[in-house]
Formats: C-alpha cells, structure tokens, sequence
C-alpha cells in the first residue's frame, strides 16, 4: 500500500489548517455561506437533512486496519456509532458537526486521509478495481496509475472549477469492476503487442440524468505520458463544457454535443503543446509508488483448499469469494447487505472489528467495493473458517455477494437533501422479500440498484433490475428498469413502464423474476434472458 | 400554516422558528404569516441559523405541527430507517407520520 | 487604473484601458486586453509580444475557464502583466498565482496581509505549472 513520505503529509495537514482557518472565518461572520459552501464541499462537507455529512476519501478504495480503525473511532467520537460505505468507494458519515469538522480532518491526517476533493467541480477521488493486486486477471495492478494520478488531481490549480464535477477510474482487467465507462475519464492500463504498459482513455461516460457509455478517445497513451494526456482532456473541458446549465455541464454532454471525433481531435491538439512543456512525472516516481504495491507479503507454495464439512460456510465461501492470482489464497468479500438492513451501512464495532480482521487474515489490507461492501483481499485459504466464524459473529457474514439481496442503494431521502423518495427502506423490503437463501441462489446473479433521484448516486442506470424513486404530486413513486449493466458488457436499462407505489414495486420484482424462472435456459444469468427475450414479456407480466 | 426552518451554524441541528428564537421539535414551531422573509434575513445575518427557508405546514387539533412536504416531515423526525435516532423517545406511529 | 490591487511584478503598472478581444483583434494597437470567460485566450498568441497587460475576468469566481486561459498565455512566453479581476477571493488566490497570474484587482479588497498568507498556504506543490516551483516530483528524484 502507498506511505505517504513528507511531503504528502505536508499538504494534508496544510489543508487541515486551511479548512481550520475557513471554519473559523465562516462561524466568525467573515464569509458568508455562499463563499464558505464551495471551501466545505471541497472538503467532502455537505449540509444534508438532518446536519452536515463528512464524505472521507478513500482514494482508490484501498486502506489498511489502522485507517480503518479511525473510520470506526470517528464514527463513535464524532457521529451516531455508524457509517455509510458509498458507490464511490468512500465512507460517509451522517451527523456532524461544523465546529468538529476540522478536528475530524485533522484526526485523519493522523492516518494519511483525508477529504480532500470528495464534493465540488473538481477532480473527485479516484476509483479502481476493489481486487486490484489479487485479480488473477489484471495486466498490472492498477493502483500505482491511480495514485499518480491522485497526486496529480490533488489541488490541481487549473480544475479546481470546472463546470461540474469529474471522475476518474482506473482498472487493469479486461474485467471491469469499477463501472469504469460510465465515468468522465475511465482508463483501462492495458500491454501492448510490443508489451509496453499504456492507458486506454475513455471519456465522457456517466449516470446521473443523461447516462451515457464513455467511447474510447485514444486506444494507447504510452505510460510515460498519461499525465500529460489527462491534463489535456481536462483543458479541453473546462474551456467549453457548458456552464449555462448545470444538468448539461458534465463533459458527457459536451463529447456528445460536439462528437467523440472532434473532442478527440481537440485533445490531441492540446496533447501535442502539454508534451512540449514537461508536465510528466519521470518514470523513477512511478517506479517509487509502484514499489509500495509489490507483494504484501503473499507466500508461495501454499496448497489449494480448504475444509468445507460445515455448510453454512460453504455456502458463504462459494458465494463471497472469489479466486486469487497467488495459489492458496482467496479474495473475500464481506457483505454490508444483512437481510432486512441498511446497504453500505457499519456499525462502529463492526468497522473495527473488520479492521482487526485485515490486520490477522488480509496482510493488513482492506478495499471498500462501489457496491458498497467491504474486501479483505488476500486471505489464506486456511483461514477462511476462521475468519468466517469471526465475521458471522458480527451478523458480517450475509452469504448474497452479487444476487438479490445484494443490494446497491443510495441514502435517498432518509437522509439526502437531493432525493425525491426513499431508497433505503425499500432495499429493505426487497432483501427481507427474498431473504430466503436458496430462493436467491436459485435466482443467480442478479444486480438490483436503487437511487432516490435521477442523480443516479444509486447507478440504477446499470443495475440488472435498477429503482428510481420520483416524487409524483408530494408522494413517493418508483419507476422500475430492466437491463442495466456495469460490467464490460456494459448496457443501460430501460425504464419499463409506468412507476410504483413502494409495496407495488416490490411485487413488480418479484414478477419479474418470475418470468425469468420461466424463460430462463440452463446457465442462463437474469442479464442473458433478459437480453435473449427483451423487454415485452417482463411488461407484458406487470401490467398485463 | 407558514414556518420557518433551518440549520443550527455550527451543530448542523435541525431547527424550527418558535416566534423568539430556534427550536429543535417542529411542533414548537409558529405561524409567521408574512414575515417570513424579514426573519430569516435577520436570522442569517446574525449567523442564528443556516440554510433556512419557508415552508407550509398544518396544526392538528392535538397542537402538533406537520409539515406538508414529506421532506421535512422527515427532516423533523430523524431518518425514518433509525427510529432508534429520532429527537424523541421513538414512537411506532412516527413512521407513519413521515408517509 | 483600479484602486485596489495587489502585484507580485516590480515593474510600473500599466495605465492603459483594457479592450475587448474583439475590440484589439480589430484595432491592432492597444497594449491591454481583457478576456471575459467565453474568450479564446489562444487567439492573442500572435501577438503576444506587444501586450504589456491582460486582464482575466471572473464575474463569478465558480466560472473556472480563466485559470486556462492564464495558463496558456503563459505556457505561450507572455512575461507582461496578468491580471485577474472580478469576483476574485482570498481562497483562490494561491492556485490563481500557480496558474500565472501576477496581480490581482478583487471586486472586494483583499488586505496585504492575508493575500501573502493565503499564497502561503501550500508547502510544496503536486504539478509542475507556469510558476516555476519544482514539484514534488522533482523533489523527490533531485531534479
């Protein structure tokens, strides 16, 4: 995992004391709010519902126990006992305070954290793969470009206004966990025929109200110049993406508005001038951050498997873990998405507890998933049971990873200033719905996402069977969708027909998964008979 | 009815506008009639209150105030996913209220 | 010439009035031009040897498209003045000097004292722009 060295730390605890000095002018009187709301965004701190909301970056979804740890103490210390582990891999507290909220920044910088760039028009946190440095698919781990790219992103003094936010994920599979095409800037780290490592640029993809698939920009930028090559999509937006609209501001409407060849064209032209002007971190700095991610302490020569006499682990085993690129290891994941709960959310015990957890069984090492759960990454196989029987426990160990119950949804208006309707509660009927778990292997793989407003922070766009909540005339209406996906047969749904009260919808779903129990051929996932079958028979079933 | 709401500046609370100063139960909360606009200038201006705005509400029989947007009904309880959270001791019936 | 602003340059400052882009595309002989956020900042670069000041407006400080501009003029060789004007705060001031910007004539004054301060703010610096600081990474590998 990446250290911060002395320099890193200076500029952290530089905006501990900045943000300090903001606060302190804002409870003074010496700005108003309208000055002192874009200086809080910057700092991932939002006036919500019920009172300000800390969102914490987590940059490229990685962190080790004793972050994880003040996670846990922050929430005790300075929130409700809880957090809300979110879609863009950070965690959110709900109800803090202003006159703690430097403090809190400032017990952060204590473990290299921050929230820095978590809200505002400027570059957000970086996301990447939450299996990056295990996946037995990866060309390279990914995170030392995203971690490049961080630092780049950093107070960067050209973006810091740009017409509206933007988000940048890094991967390295040809597997795409990240939903890395529905971000402004998705780069794929890819070999070349050559075997020289570059980054494939996708730009203009995103969710919110005009979902858009990014289109690729430029197959290959050679490593060495990926820095300069994102400074110049950069460039090219903030001159004209549009600033009249705010729904229209996200450099997915300007590629669409003025085509991916003339935005490419653009870009290469800005490109040509950056490369004159030696912006390119050298190759000796990435071989530096490149040398915190080797091997975490991974041991050759163990053996594959595990003992599978008790079946309730079994069960949990195969369906939260996936292989690893080391023999006799497993990736896990641990499910926020207990039957009947809240997604995302964790107690302040439980967030501890997962800590202890990476530091005994996952060489001290955790990822938080934009599906909102939590990975301990390299697990010996031999520890599985243990760590299983520690996990479950702690009501951790929800064995749903990717079905029905496994269930993405934003705050919505329990808590979101932003939302129409309510997300939470109906994730919770639809868990509790099909809590039964042969029922929900039975259904397979299947990614139901809801968002409380067209925002999308909820990616309903990409769920498999996605949920927006509407507001309709003061009452809360959901509009269901079929068809979305993520991956990298990435797809958007479609809306289905008219919305849903929130019993209504529950049952629309389960009918839904009814006639794909009806139509679906041997091996066939909720996507593919989807795809096979299309829309009318799943219209013709709800309002037939 | 017309009320007043908002955040407290530093404690991020919830607050209604009691006719005096800023309270946190909704049903504390009074009718400004016209004076919405000169109160919460005031208000801001001194820094007694955040983000605040106008609303309707309706007062029960019982004297309790509702507001007419589900929004705030929420904003006045808590989130209605944590009963356990709210102001007041939790009521089976608050979920209720909310919808 | 504004009443309130603040130079980081020594030399005198320039009295003349700032024209429109289109105005000294047209006329050819004034020696200060004033960009507004739509301007192209890349259609003075023929000319940049002859102005001796150009003026970046921010009507609204949340309109970023100026902090390009003033860095392509740099990036380009411009050495005259660059002035930022407008709705200019004390929180931007520091990226805005990053991005090239040598004096500054906010709508509401800003002291001295606390512009020196907030260009204080930031130990080290990520990226290598047009002010000339070495970042991190040249830090780190002795360049």
């Amino acid at each position: 995992m990446y250290q911060y060295d002395q320099y890193d730390q200076a500029m952290v605890d530089a905006r501990v004391e900045e943000f300090r000095d903001q606060v302190a002018r804002r409870m003074a009187g010496e700005i108003t709010e309208d000055q002192f709301k874009p200086l809080r965004l910057k700092n991932g701190l939002y006036l919500q519902l019920h009172a300000y909301m800390l969102r914490v970056a987590i940059p490229y979804g990685t962190l080790n126990g004793r972050q994880m740890r003040m996670l846990g103490d922050i929430a005790d210390k300075y929130d409700r006992g809880y957090g809300h582990f979110t879609t863009r891999q950070n965690i959110q507290y709900n109800w803090i305070k202003l006159e703690d909220a430097p403090q809190i920044l400032a017990d952060l910088a204590t473990v290299e954290m921050h929230a820095i760039q978590t809200s505002g028009n400027c570059i957000r946190n970086i996301s990447s793969d939450h299996f990056a440095g295990a996946a037995a698919d990866e060309v390279v781990d990914p995170r030392p470009y995203a971690e490049l790219l961080r630092q780049w992103s950093s107070f960067h003094p050209e973006f810091d206004y740009l017409p509206r936010k933007f988000k940048i994920a890094v991967i390295a599979s040809d597997t795409d966990r990240a939903a890395m095409r529905l971000h402004d800037i998705g780069i794929q780290i890819v070999k070349n025929d050559a075997g020289e490592i570059g980054a494939r640029f996708y730009v203009g993809g995103g969710m919110g109200r005009t979902p858009m698939i990014a289109p690729v920009i430029r197959e290959f930028v050679p490593v060495l110049q990926m820095v300069s090559y994102a400074e110049a999509c950069l460039r090219v937006y903030n001159r004209y993406g549009r600033r009249d609209n705010k729904y229209k501001a996200r450099i997915k409407i300007l590629v669409h508005e003025i085509g991916a060849d003339e935005y490419r064209r653009q870009v290469e032209e800005e490109f040509a001038h950056i490369l004159t002007l030696g912006l390119e971190p050298p190759a000796e700095e990435l071989a530096r951050i490149q040398g915190f991610f080797g091997n975490p302490g991974l041991v050759d020569g163990l053996a594959e498997g595990y003992d599978r006499s008790d079946p309730d682990f079994a069960v949990w085993v195969d369906q939260n873990t996936t292989p690893h690129k080391q023999p006799g290891y497993k990736a896990v994941v641990i499910s926020l998405k207990p039957a009947g709960g809240i997604p995302g959310d964790a107690t302040a015990d439980q967030i501890r507890l997962m800590a202890d957890l990476a530091e005994a069984y996952s060489l001290d090492e955790l990822r938080v998933t934009h599906t909102q759960n939590i990975v301990l990454p390299h697990v010996k196989q031999s520890d599985l049971y243990a760590l299983w029987q520690k996990l479950d426990e702690a009501g951790l160990a929800a064995a749903n990873l990717d079905l029905i119950g496994d269930i993405i949804a934003c705050p919505g208006l329990d808590y979101c200033s932003l939302a129409n309707a309510r997300s939470i509660p109906l994730a919770q009927k639809i868990s509790a719905r099909f809590a039964e778990p042969e029922r929900q292997r039975d259904l397979g793989e299947l990614k139901l996402k809801i968002s409380g407003c067209i925002n999308a922070c909820g990616h309903h766009h990409a769920g498999n069977i996605g949920i927006l909540g509407v507001d309709r005339k003061g009452t809360e209406n959901y509009q269901l969708l079929l068809g979305g996906s993520e991956a990298a047969d990435t797809s958007l749904a479609q809306i289905v027909g008219p919305g849903f009260s929130e019993d209504g919808i529950v049952d629309a779903i389960e009918t839904v998964t009814e006639v794909y129990r009806a139509q679906r051929t041997e091996g066939e996932r909720f996507l593919d008979t989807y795809r096979r079958i299309g829309m009318a028979p799943f219209k013709e079933a709800i309002y037939g | 009815m017309k009320i007043l709401t908002g955040n407290d500046l530093g404690s991020g609370h919830v607050v209604w506008w009691d006719g005096e100063g800023w309270s946190r139960h909704v049903s504390d909360a009074v009718d400004v009639g016209d004076a919405a606009e000169a109160i919460l200038a005031a208000e801001e201006a001194a820094r007694r209150v955040n983000a605040s705005y106008a609303i309707s509400a309706t007062k029960a029989e019982d004297g309790t105030v509702r507001p007419d947007h589900i929004k705030d009904r929420i904003r006045a309880l808590g989130p209605t996913v944590r009963p356990d959270l709210a102001l007041q001791p939790s009521d089976p019936q608050s979920g209720n209220w909310v919808i | 010439m504004v009443d309130h602003c603040l130079r980081y340059r020594d030399d005198e400052p320039v009295g003349d009035p700032a024209v429109t882009v289109d105005a000294f595309a047209e006329h050819g002989n004034a020696t200060a031009v004033r960009i507004e956020p739509g301007d192209d900042a890349r259609m003075l670069l023929p000319q940049l040897g002859r102005i001796a000041l150009i003026e970046i407006n921010f009507p609204a400080y949340g309109d970023g498209r100026g902090y390009s501009a003033a860095r392509i003029l740099r990036e380009h060789g411009y050495t005259g003045e660059l002035r930022a004007v407008g709705d200019v705060l004390i929180d931007q001031l520091s990226h805005m000097r990053r991005c090239g910007f040598d004096a500054f004539a906010p709508d509401k004054p800003i002291t001295q004292e606390a512009a020196d301060k907030a260009l204080a703010t930031w130990p080290e610096v990520y990226q290598k722009t047009v002010d000339g600081r070495s970042p991190i990474w040249a830090l780190r590998h002795g360049r």
